[in-house]
């Protein structure tokens, strides 16, 4: 096989210019501008965080006017959900699926770049917004009417930024369960697969399922507001709360759409770092199954005090608590693949087990929510806030860092900066938990989420809050160093196996790979599969 | 053309992908201008190259097939596309199915006291009654103006819809009939089935076109008229589209067919276009019995 692949190198010819990016049929370069785009987004939806920290320091209004500060969570919101994180995501799958199953490139190439150049339209169409009479959308990112429908003429361009996300969505989806289900290298059997391709399969069921429904919704919206229909109108035997069920049918799905994948790097990450192959392989692939599964039937647990029949409240808690046994799984198979590991850590391995700690702590404040009873005190306070942003930031975000630093040398082919990625890494741990490990306090304490003033007594919390805002955002600046610095060649030169105890496909070919990944199907046997 | 790398197909890099988003770009933006009272012009700039784009890539496409480029690794990648596209187009239909039993089961029966939430009947509606097909809205109790429109009749399912329904399962029929004669190689009856589910379609649409003319000027039966018209109207309507797109996806293939394209064995966009078609009659049998009948 290294025969194939230095024979592969001599034929190398990559289309050049603009054009190589514009119309490329490659899984790697749509990966490598899926990853771009999803950082730059990072830093956009940043730069809103660091706003509403900035007016959040005291209480009273001192920057920006309340409508403002509205937009500014909103879309903050938007952005890092559809611009950051599922675009780090299907980049990641991008890149490494080919690589995984010993395929040469994604079952529909030019679809795929379609998934990706929608993305810098739909978000010029969503952020023009701003720049329209009634300003951008600031009813909250979950769009609920009747408020939502308060929105200018920026309206119809929020509803269809999320129809042009949908279309994207689906196509990507679709794209890797073809890959995956087609283009498998001979002897890479379903179980032998690794489990980032597991999560993403999964993933992508959830989306091809949720997206659709998300569609219906927003377009319920638009004729409610354009067309005189009555789907959110009492008055016209509809019902506001529908819009919340409908909506809520995608958004929990949604939820695992964004966690799943990273769950997959950190499973990949961790065994090579422990010297040891994953611990339960087969119950992995199962409690991701069974909690994609389950995520159809707790979307109600976002609206528990919207005045639910009582069967429906407590059928959603119940349904939401037993979520928490396949995520039980998962963590107890992480701990237990480090069990007497011989352990080294590395970037990528701190920021696998910085997920382990934080996710679990937001997933204990979200089995706290999902008591139906106890919601009603937590219920749009700033601990849903730090609830979704330990999940969000250092269990989603952590593990898609996780991915890049593992991946880094084997797409650049030389080796990041250690020193400059463990920096990276406590400077963002400690100034997470700064940032976000006080929200629970001032929301139990009762401050509410989206309001740009507060109560006195909540101050001194706040400052600090935004002092670990702050330092969060600039700690940031330090992956883009060592993204630079990888890009330009800057460093060691990596190996093709990069890590001593990276198992897999994507570790045998050359760092950087060859164009189109594997010319000629590797076979693989048990040796050769997952690690 | 292509770019052949053993066993695989990996297509050159294509132009479309980013027209076609442009092209989406266009028609969102002229839509919204579109709504916000502005020119339509752009909307129509934008649908113009959503075709443009269409008609490009798939020219790509069929000159691939045809320079016999798709191996059957290509051809399974269709299918699944193909496959979860439709199930992606299910949930869509499945978030309005939604809407109209939730609408059914909750939201009318409450306004009109039922269950928990006899509050908002109580203090607001208290004349309002639940009565499915709702031709009332629960504002048009009170002496105050209603935003919508009194139905006065709707439409039994037995007349058109029950017309229309055996109309679209025959035309399942025929493209069945189409697919045998294509398997058998026997051209001239393909060509005539594929005529006959493309004019079944075409009279589909027509007799919905003649349905909504008569809801609107006789029964006041419209997108306005509260729950009733909005699941009516956005159900049947989406799913009219989607006969639409269908139909011309048929006489394309048909078109295709008499240009000689396609073998026995080797037909890849025949059947995917079958699928699709399939798909929109049963979501039409879960209208008749949903919408019209129950």
């Amino acid at each position: 096989m290294s025969e194939a692949v230095a024979h592969d190198d001599h034929h190398d010819h990559k289309p050049t210019g603009i054009g190589r990016w514009l119309f490329s049929t490659n899984h790697k370069d749509i990966g490598t501008m899926y990853l771009v785009f999803s950082l730059i987004m990072f830093f956009v939806g940043g730069a809103m965080a660091m706003v509403i920290r900035a007016e959040l320091f005291q209480p009273g209004l001192q920057f920006v006017d309340p409508q403002f500060f509205n937009s500014m969570t909103t879309v903050h919101a938007l952005v890092m959900i559809f611009g950051a994180l599922m675009p780090a995501g299907v980049g990641l799958a991008n890149w490494m699926i080919p690589m995984m199953i010993g395929a040469p490139d994604m079952a529909m190439p030019r679809m795929n770049n379609m998934s990706f150049w929608i993305l810098p339209f739909a978000f010029t169409l969503l952020l023009l917004t701003f720049f329209m009479p009634g300003g951008a959308p600031a009813g909250g990112w979950t769009m609920y009417p009747p408020l939502v429908l308060q929105l200018g003429d920026g309206f119809p361009f929020l509803i269809f930024a999320v129809h042009f996300l949908g279309v994207s969505s689906i196509m990507g989806a679709i794209n890797i369960i073809a890959t995956v289900f087609n283009m498998r290298a001979p002897g890479m059997t379903f179980m032998r697969l690794p489990l980032f391709v597991w999560t993403w399969i999964i993933t992508a069921f959830l989306l091809i399922a949720s997206m659709p429904v998300l569609a219906g919704a927003v377009t319920m919206l638009l004729t409610d507001k354009y067309f005189g229909t009555a789907f959110f109108n009492a008055a016209g035997g509809g019902d506001p709360v529908l819009f919340q069920h409908i909506f809520w049918f995608f958004g929990h799905p949604e939820v695992y759409i964004l966690v799943l994948p990273s769950f997959g790097i950190i499973s990949q990450v961790i065994p090579t770092f422990s010297r040891k192959p994953l611990f339960g392989y087969a119950s992995m692939v199962y409690a991701t199954a069974s909690i994609a599964f389950l995520s159809f039937f707790v979307w109600a647990h976002h609206m528990f005090t919207v005045g639910m029949p009582l069967t429906g409240e407590l059928f959603f808690m119940y349904a939401t608590m037993s979520i928490a046994v396949p995520t039980g799984v998962k963590i107890f198979n992480w701990m237990a693949t480090m069990w007497k590991g011989s352990m080294t850590f590395e970037t990528p391995m701190l920021f696998s087990i910085g997920v382990l700690f934080m996710f679990s702590i937001g997933g204990f404040s979200g089995l706290m929510m999902g008591i139906t009873p106890v919601d009603f005190q937590y219920h749009d306070t700033y601990f849903i806030v730090a609830h979704f942003h330990y999940v969000i930031v250092p269990g989603i975000i952590y593990g898609v860092f996780a991915g890049v630093y593992y991946w880094l040398p084997k797409w650049t082919g030389v080796m990041y900066d250690e020193k400059l990625g463990k920096l990276h890494f406590w400077l963002s741990t400690i100034s997470v938990n700064v940032l976000f490990f006080p929200m629970h306090f001032i929301g139990l304490a009762g401050m509410p989420r989206r309001i740009p003033d507060y109560n006195t007594i909540f101050t001194g919390w706040n400052q600090i809050i935004s002092i670990g805002g702050f330092a969060f955002g600039l700690s940031q600046l330090i992956l883009v160093w060592v993204v630079i610095k990888c890009a330009r060649g800057q460093g060691e030169k990596a190996t093709d196996q990069v890590w001593e105890s990276a198992h897999g496909l994507e570790w045998t070919l050359s760092s950087p790979p060859p164009f189109h990944s594997f010319t000629t199907p590797p076979q693989v046997t048990d040796a050769t599969a997952h690690s | 053309m292509s770019d052949s790398h053993g066993a695989y197909y990996i297509p050159e890099p294509s132009r479309w992908p980013v027209v076609g988003s442009m092209a989406l770009f266009t028609t969102f933006v002229g839509a919204g201008l579109f709504l916000n009272g502005v020119t339509p012009v752009v909307l129509y700039l934008g649908l113009a190259a959503v075709i443009y784009m269409f008609y490009g890539w798939f020219s790509d496409v069929i000159k691939e097939s045809m320079g016999g480029n798709y191996n059957h690794q290509v051809d399974i990648s269709f299918r699944w596309g193909m496959s979860w596209f439709i199930f992606s187009e299910v949930m869509f239909f499945a978030a309005f199915f939604g809407a109209l039993f939730y609408a059914r089961v909750y939201s009318v029966p409450w306004l009109a006291g039922e269950g928990a939430k006899f509050a908002t009947h109580e203090f607001l509606w208290p004349d309002f009654q639940n009565v499915w097909p709702l031709i009332t809205t629960p504002d048009m109790t009170t002496a105050l103006t209603s935003h919508f429109t009194l139905i006065k009749e709707v439409i039994p399912a037995w007349g058109i819809p029950a017309i229309n329904t055996a109309i679209l399962l025959a035309s399942g029929g025929t493209i069945t009939f189409a697919h045998w004669a294509l398997k058998k190689n026997n051209r001239k009856a393909l060509v005539l089935w594929m005529a006959a589910t493309v004019i079944l379609g075409a009279i589909f649409l027509f007799l919905q076109a003649e349905e909504y003319i008569h809801a609107y000027h006789e029964l006041d039966l419209k997108l306005t008229s509260g729950i009733y018209g909005s699941t009516f109207f956005m159900l049947t309507g989406f799913h009219g589209f989607h006969v639409f797109m269908g139909a011309t996806m048929i006489l394309i293939i048909t078109l295709r067919c008499l240009k000689g394209h396609f073998t026995a064995e080797d037909h890849f966009a025949f059947e995917g276009v079958a699928w699709y078609w399939h798909f929109v009659d049963v979501v039409w049998l879960g209208l008749f019995i949903f919408v019209y009948w129950i």
